[in-house]
């Protein structure tokens, strides 16, 4: 497994590359630069400035030294927020946009399971339409319309939960959790459904059945570990995904996350923090792919010899 | 009264294009320690019969429109669910066709042996976790697992197709049942696999006086173990009665079709090879792969140092167990895989020496016949596309005579030219492999390789498919490789016979010959598995 897992990380490597290139190109090639502003900056001021950050360089020379500051772990500094380094401002970001993924992701799990399978059991049935209506609206219907009709509904009209804010009053973190977690649960539903009618026709089920088990055996035990293959797989670039796009939720309930510092990094120009987080975020979806084949390897037996095996 | 006792069973099955009726108005029963076949083809509604006793069929669209089962007294077609439940695997167990697909691949089969003992519906007789292990480690040893103990804790996928059947037979019969349903428990399996199958059925049966439902498709497999038979066909039992009464004293002609179907006795047409005119001619040949399956990586000589010679308008049958290598062998001989030694001569040039890009003249003169027509097929895929795409690739068609190719292609192999628009799943198995067929002389090869043709099909099928390969390599004139495991099949058809063992050739000859005196244990054991389909000589050889 080891082995396996250090041959993904250095076909990592490229792929990482290639990211860093094209973003950098992308951001340099995007008109206006960080410090082009309404108002008028004198000449000087902004040489002065331009020198400060090495952006008075041929941009190849801009490129390497990027490239080498990256390998060394340093993102470099902000060009907006004065005296404070891209590290720190994903840092302090981080926890709170890591906290709110998780919960998303539990919630997302949770709900898309037990949908998945309650509807997987009796297939083109009352059963199944139900929650797998209830999936398909959970696809289609956009987190900024979800949220702010959740805080009208429970915050607002009801007053069971509050509207905004994280970890302030109790209770704040829930609606944001169910706002970025519902559209990944209908998709988590629709996978487990697939996977577990996919099941449930094998004839080891039929064998299952014959022995005489009950019922919840035969789903909990026997048909749930292959049915959610699926779902193991789609969980990495799912948490990578609630990371990197959590900005939406974060700005409806002034949640102070990196999702916010990601997207406003990209309209003030600020280099230095886009490439950071672009290559922040690439390299979490990297390793939670690992993750997620690395769990879906691990659930197979064979497969799991197979790779012991080659470690060997 | 008997154990079991099903009167007037109808079963329906609701389909978009109206109510099939798959069991229709049947009646049999089974007395304790009897054992009842039920034979007839595919699609006969024996499986269905029954699961529809254990409410294992899918409803909807199955549907009992009639009848009563009664086992012991009590009704098996209207009970609670809770009380099928104590039924199932307690009372009636049941062994499946496929021992590759029966077993959960993610559980341990300790695991699996032990569930209808942790899980007992009934409280008072559920046991605990170390106490069923212990029965169950001793039920494995019985069944012939060697070392119960370790092999406990494996996963089906580290057991050979026969050792998983031991399995799921050990399963079955975890809780004691007092009958036990095999549905087709042999046909996956190789002829000496199954014949030592066979007598562990009937060797337990003996032990615990256990009723046993046998279902096959084939009369020569129950001729030894069946005290009575039911043929079935269409949904309907043609016929009933003692194993003597079918077998000696025939009433329908249905079963007469089924027992003429069983290939016996030496090749009826004339040998055709052309002496002293070489077609193949392979030397020391040699496959290795390397089998990522266990812990540390092995090579596997699957081809070990193999040389033979084919003549034209030879049939050369090769046979040997799952795993002996046959397969590798057909597909080293057309260069399919990359061999590791050896050369491989067809009509004069080195195939081995060739790159693939070379090869593609040749392969229009030689072809292959997969075992698995549904496998082997693209599904996507109607017949006219698969038949006619090697003759245009080959360019032996064009666009203009295209039609009346392939429509010749489908008259050869007897297929309607009806069907030509239709796409594989459309079609029975039997006219798949005929599809298959017509796809591997479209390219008028003077070479095919047909491994395990047959033995995916039921022995009705059989006959006509191998009626039809013989008619088709007189015709064409072809020499062909014809690789089974199943002997009489391969007695049948074949001018000469190797014996196929762990990658090496043990024993070769004339087929007669190699039948009247085989000089190997190995071709001796393989000779001797074959089922009788005769049940007085089929008892006398289990006595002795």
């Amino acid at each position: 497994m080891l082995k396996f897992a250090l041959g993904r990380l250095l076909q990592a490597i490229p792929v990482l590359l290639v990211v860093i290139s094209m973003t950098f190109m992308l951001v340099h090639s995007a008109p206006g630069g960080p410090f082009s502003a309404d108002k008028a900056v004198p000449a000087e001021v902004l040489a002065a400035l331009e020198a400060q950050y090495n952006l008075d360089q041929p941009l190849w020379r801009q490129y390497v030294s990027y490239l080498g500051d990256v390998l060394k772990g340093d993102l470099g500094p902000s060009f907006k927020y004065p005296g404070r380094s891209v590290n720190e401002l994903i840092a302090s970001g981080l926890p709170t946009t890591a906290e709110l993924g998780l919960y998303a992701m539990l919630v997302a799990v949770f709900i898309g399971v037990l949908a998945g399978v309650t509807a997987s059991m009796r297939p083109n049935t009352l059963q199944d339409y139900v929650p797998m209506s209830a999936a398909m609206i959970g696809i289609c219907m956009p987190s900024f319309l979800l949220g702010p009709l959740l805080v009208l509904i429970f915050g607002i009209h009801l007053e069971w939960l509050p509207v905004s804010g994280w970890g302030q009053i109790p209770g704040d973190k829930i609606l944001p959790a169910i706002t970025l977690g519902t559209g990944y649960a209908a998709y988590i539903a629709r996978l487990s459904r697939g996977g577990m009618l996919e099941v449930l026709s094998q004839d080891y089920i039929r064998t299952a059945r014959a022995k005489g088990l009950p019922e919840f055996v035969i789903i909990g035990k026997h048909a749930l570990r292959g049915g959610l293959v699926p779902v193991v797989a789609f969980l990495g670039p799912a948490f990578a995904g609630l990371l990197g796009g959590s900005f939406v939720v974060e700005t409806i309930f002034q949640i102070p996350g990196l999702g916010r510092f990601y997207v406003q990094a990209a309209f003030n120009r600020d280099y230095t923090m886009i490439l950071g987080s672009t290559v922040f975020f690439a390299t979490l979806i990297i390793l939670f792919n690992l993750l997620s084949d690395m769990l879906a390897i691990w659930l197979n037996p064979k497969l799991r010899q197979q790779v012991r095996g080659d470690a060997e | 009264m008997a154990l079991l006792e099903v009167n007037n069973l109808s079963v329906h099955f609701d389909t978009r294009d109206g109510v099939v009726v798959a069991v229709d108005d049947v009646s049999f029963s089974v007395d304790a320690g009897e054992t009842l076949a039920i034979v007839g083809e595919s699609g006969s509604g024996k499986s269905v019969t029954c699961y529809s006793l254990l409410d294992l069929l899918p409803k909807p669209p199955a549907r009992i429109h009639g009848g009563t089962a009664r086992f012991d007294g009590s009704d098996l077609l209207n009970c609670s669910a809770e009380r099928m439940r104590q039924f199932r695997g307690n009372d009636i167990a049941m062994i499946f066709q496929d021992p590759m697909t029966s077993l959960n691949p993610n559980l341990t089969v300790g695991e699996q042996l032990i569930e209808p003992l942790i899980h007992h519906p009934i409280k008072t007789k559920r046991q605990t976790r170390a106490s069923a292990k212990l029965r169950a480690v001793e039920l494995l040893g019985e069944v012939g697992i060697v070392d119960p103990e370790r092999r406990f804790a494996s996963y089906p996928h580290e057991f050979s197709g026969g050792m998983r059947q031991r399995v799921m037979i050990a399963m079955a019969l975890i809780n004691e049942p007092r009958l036990l349903i095999c549905d087709e428990p042999t046909t996956a399996l190789d002829v000496t696999i199954q014949a030592q199958i066979l007598g562990l059925i009937k060797q337990l049966q003996r032990s615990r006086d256990v009723a046993v439902i046998f279902i096959s498709h084939d009369l020569g497999v129950v001729a030894g173990i069946a005290d009575k038979i039911m043929v079935m066909c269409n949904g309907i039992a043609m016929e009933s009665g003692t194993a003597e009464d079918i077998f000696y004293r025939t009433q329908s002609d249905y079963t007469r079709r089924l027992l003429d179907a069983i290939p016996q006795g030496a090749k009826k047409t004339d040998c055709r090879i052309q002496p002293d005119a070489r077609l193949i001619q392979a030397s020391h040949i040699s496959t290795w792969f390397n089998d990522y399956s266990g812990h540390k990586v092995r090579t596997v000589k699957a081809v070990d140092d193999i040389s033979l010679d084919i003549q034209r308008g030879e049939i050369l049958g090769l046979v040997g167990e799952s795993g002996s290598g046959k397969s590798t062998l057909g597909r080293s001989l057309l260069q399919l895989v990359p061999t590791q030694t050896g050369t491989v001569n067809f009509d004069g040039t080195d195939l081995a020496s060739l790159s693939s890009r070379q090869l593609v003249p040749w392969r229009r003169r030689m072809q292959m016949i997969f075992q698995d027509p549904y496998a082997s097929l693209n599904p996507r895929m109607t017949v006219y596309q698969t038949l006619a795409e090697p003759l245009l690739f080959h360019g032996i068609a064009n666009r203009s005579n295209i039609d009346a190719q392939v429509q010749q292609l489908m008259d050869d192999v007897g297929l309607a030219r009806a069907f030509i628009r239709k796409y594989p799943h459309e079609f029975s198995g039997g006219q798949r492999q005929r599809i298959a067929i017509g796809r591997a002389i479209a390219t008028k090869p003077e070479f095919i390789i047909a491994d395990e043709p047959v033995s995916a099909l039921d022995v009705t099928i059989q006959a006509q498919i191998l009626d039809l390969i013989i008619d088709l390599v007189e015709r064409h004139n072809l020499t062909m490789l014809f690789i089974s495991h199943d002997l009489s099949v391969v007695r049948s058809i074949a001018d000469r016979v190797m014996v196929m063992y762990h990658g090496t050739i043990i024993e070769q000859g004339a087929t007669e010959s190699l039948w009247r005196a085989p000089q190997q244990d190995y071709t001796k054991n393989l000779l001797g598995a074959i089922p009788i389909a005769d049940p007085k000589s089929e008892r006398s050889r289990a006595e002795r």
